[in-house]
């Protein structure tokens, strides 16, 4: 019979060997000025762009740690602040191109002596490998890869090894752009190949954990949910060697403390405050520098189910456009940041995206409207991402107090993230507040995915239009400046003459930094760009 | 005594097994779509079903827990879609950092709270009871997320004392050697003052928010143990013996209050588990819960489960060990018998 005592319990518990410990300090502090401290939300949740549910500041890492075949050019951007410059594309481990004579395929000459960041050199089999991998991955990096009519791996053909060639299958504006933005980078295909298996030819396993490219930084460790720490590449060949040896970038998910870890000066850079965080720094300009841009091509908006009643009715659509309380919504939720799209003419005149529209606050208006329309007291929901309602929250209370008043009683529907998704693709919410963004910066690409019958996941109002289809396609493969110019705004004209959304603002992006920082840059994937920092 | 031990153990299987059938069956029955969150903003129907494919989620719920059950047989907890790694990985990686925050809080509770309801109890309505009504009162009705946020606006961004709410340790120093995981722990055992007063340093908000929440239920229990034991026959018999006012409070009286207190210790440990979940979020602090929230939050079924299912292991031995103590602080209990 065993049974339990304290006495032997007690004994037990002396017989623990404790452990010796030497006194001696080891701890090693890293040279503070040449390592950068970034503190963001969110950090990566895998080290490969082209997994499967890759997230937003994995972008980051295709971004620093591996290279494309161009990069684009670099501007002035409105705030002072350089930015990407989409029309211009410059070599970055192809030292040089050459376009066919018809147009319809280009020939890459690589840098002969670029290198991975194991020694390797850079070959053509190395892009030709990375970009069948795009195509072969499915989901998001094979549908970037689409966007720009790169579609079928035999496109792809490595002639040599320091040449590429890259046949186009239409003529598409979009498909030189497009082997420039993150998800075409270019990967390690002799280190990935040991690693694969037969079941995981792509060694995407592998590649989520390990990075494998040739940029200007290495990934020196990688703790998920915790931190990134990146080392700079000091055989980097494929720009100018960037300033700061060191990177590390801490994930803090509280946007109180990061403000208040870079009032104290204890980080040096930081991402994407909540609007309200970033209107008090531009107060006091003198300790802290904040880069605002606006993110191009972007748009945050009330959408409108025209699939169904009520919304099917344009007559309702268009009171609701001039119900929107734009001036209290732009400063109580977006805190002024951002580009009011309300207050325009109404008057279309140039062929740009995104521009304000004529709608503003005029309640007489909007109840003749619902008058008109004929449609009785309307009961509904007005639904939103809780992932982004320091924003959507306010707005949709404005809204909602707005909308009341010509007879629309909303109730707010807060949606989780992971339902958010869904809940889009099922296309039954009846009103929405929502942001897109597209990647390469033309409007009809916009309008292709929110505007287009093809009924795409973020044409979220089920607009169905064959005259606004067909402005689309023709604006995509126009060859006309003129021609284009007309089409681009034909299309806006039409967005707001139908109003199936009202957009309320163009979002910015917002950075704010020591003032010891600078060169930092505005990318269209809005992550951040380590090598043109410098710390003085 | 190890048999009893093992004994114990084994009556806390049939537990886990519905714990596994019940966070299987919950976590299907969460009203969230992996697959079209994991598709990826740009996700066509197409591309939703071809992750839900490659995720096993067309498959039907019993074929799902089969292969569950299988992984979980070979120890494998699947893959957390949201980190991307092995959740049994994450897990062993987070749970130290989530261990060593709350039992920091506990030793600081325990610390501050049970000389604090003694002190209370001796002197009931004096002036130091009447703190001690206000400490616990004042401790439980504050939310943490919000003592967690005035701690850091005062003491680190006016004041300055207290480290950077960055994570686990400044971030230019390196990490010691994994051990136990703990990085206290490991860089005493590494014999290096200077990184463990890093790492104990950074634990100081963190553990003062949850220490503060976790006090009141232990120095009111303490007090109330103590109201009741001062006043038995034998604290008198004590006291008339001419017995010291110290050896009469620590050794007769003290000691027999303790049993509740324990009790309360062992359900305020689980409840630290679960509050933990807020304070890492507000200090960045890589821990099980900050995981777990987000793993949800995606539907992200793997690390959910695995989340469970450590936590009702942890529960399982920490109701062993304090079952333990009981026979550590009264002879007069037994197990096993």
């Amino acid at each position: 019979m065993t049974s339990l005592k304290r006495r032997s319990l007690l004994k037990a518990a002396t017989l623990t060997p404790i452990a010796s410990t030497a006194l001696v300090g080891t701890a090693q502090a890293q040279d503070r000025k040449d390592t950068l401290l970034a503190a963001n939300e969110l950090g990566p949740n895998m080290l490969d762009i082209h997994g499967l549910g890759a997230n937003r500041p994995s972008y980051s890492v295709a971004w620093n740690a591996y290279d494309r075949l161009m990069t684009y050019g670099r501007k002035k951007g409105p705030d002072g602040n350089p930015m990407y410059d989409f029309t211009k594309l410059e070599p970055e481990l192809a030292a040089s191109w050459k376009m066919d004579a018809d147009g319809m395929g280009v020939t890459f000459s690589l840098r002969k002596d670029a290198k991975f960041h194991d020694g390797t050199p850079v070959t053509a089999n190395d892009v030709k490998w990375s970009y069948d991998r795009a195509l072969a991955m499915g989901g998001f990096p094979t549908f970037q890869m689409k966007a720009g009519s790169l579609e079928d791996p035999a496109q792809f053909k490595a002639v040599d090894a320091h040449t590429f060639y890259v046949k186009f299958i239409r003529k598409d504006k979009l498909s030189m752009p497009d082997m420039a933005v993150p998800v075409a980078s270019v990967y390690n295909s002799t280190l990935a190949k040991k690693n694969a298996t037969e079941k995981d030819p792509w060694a995407a396993e592998w590649l989520k954990t390990n990075e494998a490219g040739g940029g200007a930084y290495k990934v020196a460790s990688w703790k998920p949910g915790q931190e990134i720490v990146y080392e700079r590449f000091d055989e980097w060949k494929s720009g100018p060697m960037p300033k700061i040896k060191r990177i590390i970038q801490r994930d803090v998910p509280s946007a109180g403390n990061r403000r208040a870890l870079l009032q104290k000066g204890d980080i040096d850079i930081t991402y994407n405050l909540p609007p309200k965080d970033f209107s008090d720094f531009a107060g006091d300009k003198g300790t802290l520098k904040v880069a605002s841009m606006p993110i191009e091509n972007s748009v945050f908006y009330l959408g409108m189910n025209t699939a169904k009643a009520p919304f099917n009715n344009v007559k309702v659509r268009q009171a609701v456009a001039w119900a929107l309380p734009y001036d209290r919504m732009h400063e109580s939720a977006f805190y002024q940041r951002g580009a009011k799209q309300s207050g325009g003419t109404g008057d279309i005149k140039t062929p740009v995206w995104p521009q304000p529209h004529g709608f503003k606050t005029d309640l007489v208006k909007a109840r003749q409207l619902m008058a008109e329309s004929g449609v009785g007291p309307i009961e509904t929901a007005l639904s939103f991402d809780l992932g982004s309602a320091t924003v959507s929250e306010p707005a949709a209370i404005l809204i909602q107090e707005a909308l009341a008043q010509i007879g629309i009683k909303l109730t707010i529907n807060k949606v989780p993230g992971a339902n958010w998704r869904a809940a889009l693709l099922k296309k039954d919410m009846s009103m929405i507040i929502n942001r897109f963004g597209g990647w390469l910066n033309y409007p009809e690409y916009f309008f292709f995915w929110c505007y287009h019958g093809q009924n795409a996941v973020f044409n979220t109002m089920s607009y169905q239009n064959p005259v606004m289809d067909k402005l689309i396609t023709n604006a995509r493969f126009a060859e006309s400046k003129p021609l284009y110019d007309g089409m681009v705004k034909d299309m806006v004209k039409l967005a707001y003459d139908e109003v199936p959304r009202i957009p309320l603002v163009q979002p910015v992006q917002d950075v704010a930094m020591q003032n010891n920082i600078s060169g930092y840059t505005y990318w269209f994937h809005l992550e951040p760009d380590y090598r043109q920092l410098v710390k003085a | 005594m190890p048999l009893t031990i093992l004994k114990r153990l084994l009556g806390t299987l049939p537990n886990l097994l519905g714990i596994v059938v019940i966070t299987f069956l919950l976590t299907r029955a969460l009203p969230g779509d992996p697959a079209a969150f994991f598709a990826g903003p740009a996700g066509t129907q197409e591309a939703v079903e071809q992750v839900r494919e490659k995720l096993g989620l067309n498959k039907s719920l019993p074929e799902q827990f089969v292969i569950y059950v299988k992984d979980l047989a070979a120890g494998n907890l699947g893959q957390a879609l949201s980190t991307g790694q092995p959740v049994r990985q994450e897990l062993l990686a987070r749970l130290p950092a989530s261990l060593e925050l709350v039992l920091a809080s506990l030793v600081f509770a325990v610390a501050i709270a049970i000389p604090l309801g003694v002190a209370a109890a001796q002197r009931p309505n004096s002036w130091v009871d009447h703190a001690c009504r206000l400490v616990t009162t004042a401790g439980v009705s504050l939310p943490t997320f919000f003592t967690g946020l005035l701690l850091t606006y005062v003491l680190y961004f006016l004041l300055g004392w207290a480290p950077s709410p960055i994570g686990r340790l400044d971030p230019y120093l390196t990490a010691p050697a994994t051990l136990t995981g703990m990085y206290t722990v490991d860089s005493l055992l590494a014999g290096d003052v200077k990184l463990f007063l890093a790492s104990a340093s950074q634990l100081l908000l963190p553990v003062l928010t949850l220490g503060i929440f976790v006090l009141a239920p232990i120095a009111r229990m303490t007090r109330a143990s103590m109201l009741q034991v001062l006043s038995a026959d034998f604290v008198r018999t004590a006291r008339a013996s001419g017995l010291s006012g110290t050896t009469v409070l620590v050794r007769y009286a003290l000691r027999n209050a303790l049993l509740p207190v324990v009790t309360t210790l062992g359900m305020v440990f689980s409840f630290l588990l679960g509050m933990s979940v807020i304070v890492e979020k507000v200090f960045a602090w890589p821990g099980v819960g900050s995981f777990a929230l987000e793993a949800l939050v995606a539907s992200d079924y793997a690390p959910v489960q695995g989340f469970v299912l450590t936590m009702a292991v942890l529960y399982t031995l920490l109701n062993l060990v304090i079952d333990l103590l009981y026979v550590v602080i009264d002879p007069r209990v037994r197990l096993g018998e």
